[in-house]
């Protein structure tokens, strides 16, 4: 007993020395797993580059856990230097106007360099005001993408080197994998609001929401209840019954990536961020990947994807001491060399042009066949308003909506015009709930 | 009738013996039970940055929302599912352990155990035996011809949220339900059986009204905890899906006001959902304790 207590004393008194030493910076985040592990050896790179601060991230849990912890700890004064929210969260964040700083602004005031131009336009066009300055500092920003499993396309009959371009090729693959008995299902999803809904309507090129997807104000509705988005749902409520598709539950849709890699489904389509997972889980197969599928007599020229991921706001109510140490840490996030490494271990995008350009010179993608799949996806072509990004308020709870009239269609008590019309207008009591409080 | 009083000779000396039991129920109910009803009247952004009074629109908003009367439902549902399968399952195996002679304790250490169980344990445990890619009890489901799929067949969660509710809650019944069987006098007992009544007829003349202060604590004590601390059991399992299915009332306070940040309403929630706990408690007290021979 006393021993131990020597011992937490010594402990408590060796952290003591290393805090006066340098200032400490708490960055709370929700990344788990390898993200979580890559992340704390960013953190821990940092800090070794140099003396004056000492970054110490703290994982919270889910990225909803880690935003309200967050808001909570605000109200409570005993918020953390930097939060990670992901981009559903930013319409709360960028209403939030007394509690957090701008990043844009900290770097002025802290004399930084912060090149916007420097940023992938997709990815800053996401994060900026209406005036154009960078709110929160993009860090790890991902876009959905398909995986499929080579081994069963090849125990199906099917070129393994060849993935369903269009979701008339995804059925008919599909049949063919289910039909020969390669594996039990075609294809599964994770995130059904931010991939079969968010992604579809960017890709087609069809609003989610009036007012430039809600960039535009708060005065925005919804309007994903459209032709495209109805024909979709109903054909995935089709294939559900059909025996092709299979749900990979609410949220982030966890069971879609067990699916996965049990080679129980042959297709799924997750974050680009899934990669890391993939290639650890994939043992006993070699996955391959391609772009999300579209609808070719929708749309001839698909529309780049939107990203999701998330960003790091900083809070208010720090010492100027911290915010220097901020602006030092996103300066560091910030290299080329920093960026690349987290890019290419995890799938993220790489979110300056010069990381980008960094890995080409490596001759990182040619190594590795697929990893800038995401990256060409998000960049082809040119946005449109339809296709820059979602923004709305109470986020969150409409997408746990969109899940829950998803729920409703698969399971059969309502078609999907009825269930997408239903999102839509309880999606839009939200907004206006969100616009009455900010 | 007469009381006895105690006296004492200091006059602050029982404020001070009764205090600490006081400041723990100011503390933790009196004073958040004050901040949720102050909070459930108005509008505030999740930073705290603007309050606005908005009287009752929280409660209107409540009860026309055909989602949270479908909860009220579910939570009604879940509720009286949960109380009698627990404590008919803990009442059945209670009257088995009490015919025991010798292998009783053994019984009722086995029976007890599930209650050391947390929640939510509990609740991760039941979500993986009936996990549709990696549980055991799908696949034999399978094999009667039930496709088992909670995550999207909301009677199929219902049941899961039920089974593991219920499950943790036999253990405590039992325990009550054991020592109210034990203390029933066995010269009735005897006296009964020389009259000629057989065992069922013994239960259900003797035991059972017998039993029932324990029946009716039981039973408070049971409503109350579907009410609140199976929190941790849905969380674990359905998370209130499909489709709000299984979205009890406390659940949705978690969810509208946590994860949601609709602080109104949720507070406006949980002041409902304290009401409710209130009135059937008084019900109980008033109109069913009236009934019950002690």
């Amino acid at each position: 007993m006393i021993q131990k207590l020597i011992l937490a004393a010594a402990a408590l008194a060796l952290s003591a020395t290393t805090s006066l030493a340098a200032t400490e910076i708490t960055w709370w985040h929700a990344m788990g797993g390898e993200l979580g592990q890559k992340l704390e050896e960013v953190a821990k790179t940092f800090n070794a580059s140099q003396s004056d601060y000492v970054v110490t991230p703290v994982y919270k849990g889910t990225y909803p856990e880690t935003l309200t912890a967050a808001i909570a700890a605000f109200r409570a004064n005993q918020q953390p230097a930097i939060v990670q929210v992901f981009e559903v969260g930013t319409g709360t964040m960028m209403a939030a106007k007394g509690a957090v700083y701008p990043v844009y602004k900290l770097m002025a005031d802290q004399g930084e360099p912060f090149d916007t131009k420097s940023f992938l336009t997709p990815v800053t066009g996401y994060y900026s005001d209406t005036d154009g300055n960078i709110l929160s500092f993009p860090f790890n920003s991902s876009t959905p993408i398909m995986y499929y499993n080579k081994d069963v396309f090849k125990k199906a009959g099917l070129d393994p080197e060849v993935a369903p371009k269009t979701w008339a090729e995804v059925e008919e693959f599909s049949k063919k994998i289910v039909s020969s008995g390669a594996a039990k299902c075609g294809f599964t999803s994770a995130w059904i609001t931010w991939v079969q809904t968010e992604n579809l309507s960017a890709i087609h090129d069809k609003p989610f929401g009036s007012l430039d997807n809600g960039f535009g104000g708060f005065d925005t509705e919804f309007e994903f209840n459209g032709p495209l988005q109805v024909k979709h749902w109903a054909n995935l409520k089709t294939w559900s019954d059909e025996g092709l598709f299979q749900y990979g539950g609410p949220v982030g849709g966890d069971d879609a990536a067990t699916k996965f890699y049990a080679q129980e489904c042959a297709i799924t389509m997750n974050s680009s961020a899934g990669r890391a997972g993939v290639i650890k889980n994939a043992k006993d197969f070699t996955p391959g990947f391609a772009q999300l599928p579209y609808y070719k007599d929708e749309i001839q020229e698909p529309k780049n994807s939107i990203i999701g991921g998330a960003t790091l706001w900083v809070l208010n109510g720090k010492d100027d001491a911290t915010y220097k140490g901020v602006a030092k840490f996103f300066s560091y996030l910030s290299k080329p060399e920093v960026q690349a490494d987290w890019h290419q271990y995890t799938g993220y995008l790489p979110i300056t042009n010069a990381a980008y350009e960094l890995g080409q010179s490596q001759g990182y993608y040619e190594k590795n066949p697929g990893s800038d799949i995401a990256i060409k996806q998000i960049t082809r072509g040119t946005p449109s308003a339809n296709s820059k990004g979602v923004r709305f308020g109470n986020f969150t709870q409409v997408r746990k909506v969109v899940d829950e009239e998803f729920q409703a269609l698969l399971s059969g008590t309502k078609d999907a015009q009825q269930a997408l019309d239903s999102a839509v207008t309880r999606g839009n009591d939200l907004l206006r709930e969100f616009q009455a409080a900010n | 009738m007469e009381t006895k009083r105690s006296t004492f000779n200091n006059r602050l000396l029982p404020y001070l013996l009764l205090a600490p039991q006081l400041i723990i129920t100011l503390v933790f109910f009196i004073w958040p039970a004050g901040q949720a009803i102050k909070s459930s009247f108005e509008r505030e952004d999740p930073f705290g940055m603007s309050t606005v009074f908005v009287g009752l629109t929280h409660y209107k908003r409540l009860f026309l929302d055909p989602n949270y009367l479908q909860s009220l439902m579910t939570t009604a549902v879940f509720a009286v599912s949960v109380t009698v399968i627990s404590m008919g399952l803990g009442l059945l195996f209670a009257v088995a352990v009490d015919r025991l002679a010798r292998s009783a304790k053994v019984y009722t250490t086995l029976l007890v155990w599930p209650y050391a169980v947390a929640p939510v344990i509990a609740g991760i445990l039941w979500f993986f035996l009936f996990n549709n890619t990696t549980g055991i009890l799908p696949y034999y489901l399978a094999s009667l011809g039930i496709r088992w799929d909670h995550t999207l067949n909301p009677t199929h969660a219902m049941i899961l949220l039920i089974i593991a509710a219920a499950w943790k809650q036999i253990s405590y019944n039992f325990l009550f339900f054991l020592a109210g069987l034990q203390s029933v006098p066995q010269s009735l007992m005897e006296a009964a059986a020389i009259d000629g009544s057989g065992p069922i007829k013994r239960f259900f003349t003797i035991s059972l009204p017998l039993l029932s202060p324990t029946t009716f604590f039981l039973f408070i004590i049971n409503v109350n905890y579907t009410m609140f601390d199976t929190f941790s059991i849905v969380d674990a399992t359905t998370q209130g899906g499909p489709a709000q299915s299984t979205n009890i009332l406390v659940y949705k306070v978690y969810q509208d006001g946590y994860l949601g940040l609709n602080l109104g309403s949720s507070a406006a929630q949980s002041v409902v959902l304290m009401l409710i706990v209130v009135v059937l408690t008084v019900i109980q007290f008033r109109f069913v304790e009236r009934r019950v021979q002690y």
